[in-house]
C-alpha cells in the first residue's frame, strides 16, 4: 500500500483559543485531493476533537496524517499526563475539563465518542506521566 | 431557503454572508461544541448563544450552512473578521433559540 502524502503539524498547546488550525489545514488539502465531502467531513471532525484534547488536557502535540489509496489515517501524539482509565474517558460525558474550558463550549465528553464514531478505526495508546497516542483511520472506498 | 433569504426574514440580520447562495437543509440546536461536532448534519443552520472564536472552527468542520447567534448575542470584531476570512456565514437572531427555530420552521 503505498503511501500517496503526508502532512506533519506541530499542535501548539498555549492557546486554545485559536486551536483547531491543523484540522482546518486537512480539511482544504483533502478538499484539493478531491476526496468525497463525507470522508473529508470525518476526517477532519475526528482530528479536531483529537486536536483540541491534545490543546486542553495534554498542553499540545504533534499530528501526522498520512493519505493512502484506501485510507486517511491520523496520528495524534503528545506528552502531556496521559489517561488512567481508558474506558472510562471514552464514555460519553465524561470530561476533567475545567470550568474556564467547560465556559468555551468544551467539556461535553463527547470528543473521544465522537472520534470513535466518525472513524472505521481508532486505538488509543496511553502512557499516564508520559503521554498519549491516538490512531484513527477512515476507509476511502 | 438560502443563507440570503433568511436573513431578509423578521429577527434576523446579517453579520456575514460569504456564501450567501448556501442552501438551509436543517437545524441543529446546541452549544457545547462536541455535541455539534457530533449531531449537527451538513448544511444544517446552527443555532447557539456561543460566541468564541472556537465557533468558526466547528461550523467550518460540521459544514454548517451557517450559525445564527441566537438570544441578541454579539461577537467581538475579530471573531467577525475570521469568520469573513474562513468563509463562514454568521447571522444574528433577536430572540432566543426556540422562537428562532420556530421562525425556520415556518420558513423552511
Ligand atoms: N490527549 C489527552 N491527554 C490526556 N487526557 C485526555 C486526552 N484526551 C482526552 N483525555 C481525557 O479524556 C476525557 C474525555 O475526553 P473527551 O474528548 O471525550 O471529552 P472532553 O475533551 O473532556 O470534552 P469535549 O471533547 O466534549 O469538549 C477528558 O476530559 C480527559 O480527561
Ligand atoms: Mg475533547
Amino acid at each position: 500500500m503505498s503511501e500517496l502524502l503526508n502532512f506533519h503539524f506541530v499542535v501548539d498547546g498555549d492557546d486554545f483559543t485559536c486551536a483547531g488550525q491543523a484540522s482546518v489545514q486537512v480539511k482544504k488539502n483533502l478538499r484539493q485531493l478531491g476526496l468525497p465531502p463525507e470522508i473529508i467531513r470525518r476526517v477532519s471532525i475526528a482530528m479536531y476533537e483529537g486536536e483540541i484534547n491534545m490543546v486542553i488536557h495534554a498542553g499540545g502535540g504533534v499530528a501526522d496524517v498520512n493519505i493512502t489509496e484506501d485510507f486517511v489515517e491520523i496520528i495524534l501524539a503528545d506528552k502531556g499526563p496521559g489517561i488512567k482509565d481508558i474506558s472510562q474517558a471514552m464514555q460519553e460525558g465524561y470530561s476533567t475539563a475545567t470550568d474556564n474550558i467547560r465556559s468555551l463550549g468544551f467539556g461535553a465528553g463527547m470528543g473521544l465518542p465522537n472520534m470513535k464514531r466518525y472513524t472505521d478505526y481508532m486505538s488509543i495508546d496511553s502512557v499516564v506521566g508520559e503521554g498519549t497516542t491516538i490512531t484513527m483511520k477512515v476507509n476511502i472506498n | 431557503m438560502t443563507v440570503k433569504q433568511l436573513t431578509e426574514l423578521e429577527f434576523f440580520s446579517s453579520v456575514t454572508l460569504p456564501d450567501p447562495e448556501r442552501s438551509i437543509d436543517g437545524v441543529y440546536i446546541g452549544d457545547l461544541l462536541s455535541w455539534v461536532m457530533g449531531r449537527a448534519s451538513s448544511g444544517d443552520a446552527w443555532i447557539t448563544i456561543m460566541s468564541n472564536v472556537n465557533i468558526l472552527a466547528v461550523a467550518s468542520l460540521a459544514d454548517t450552512a451557517c450559525i445564527i447567534v441566537a438570544e441578541n448575542v454579539k461577537l467581538d470584531d475579530v471573531v467577525i473578521k475570521t469568520a469573513e476570512e474562513k468563509n463562514i456565514n454568521i447571522i444574528y437572531s433577536a430572540v432566543g433559540a426556540y422562537e428562532t427555530a420556530l421562525a425556520l420552521s415556518k420558513a423552511l
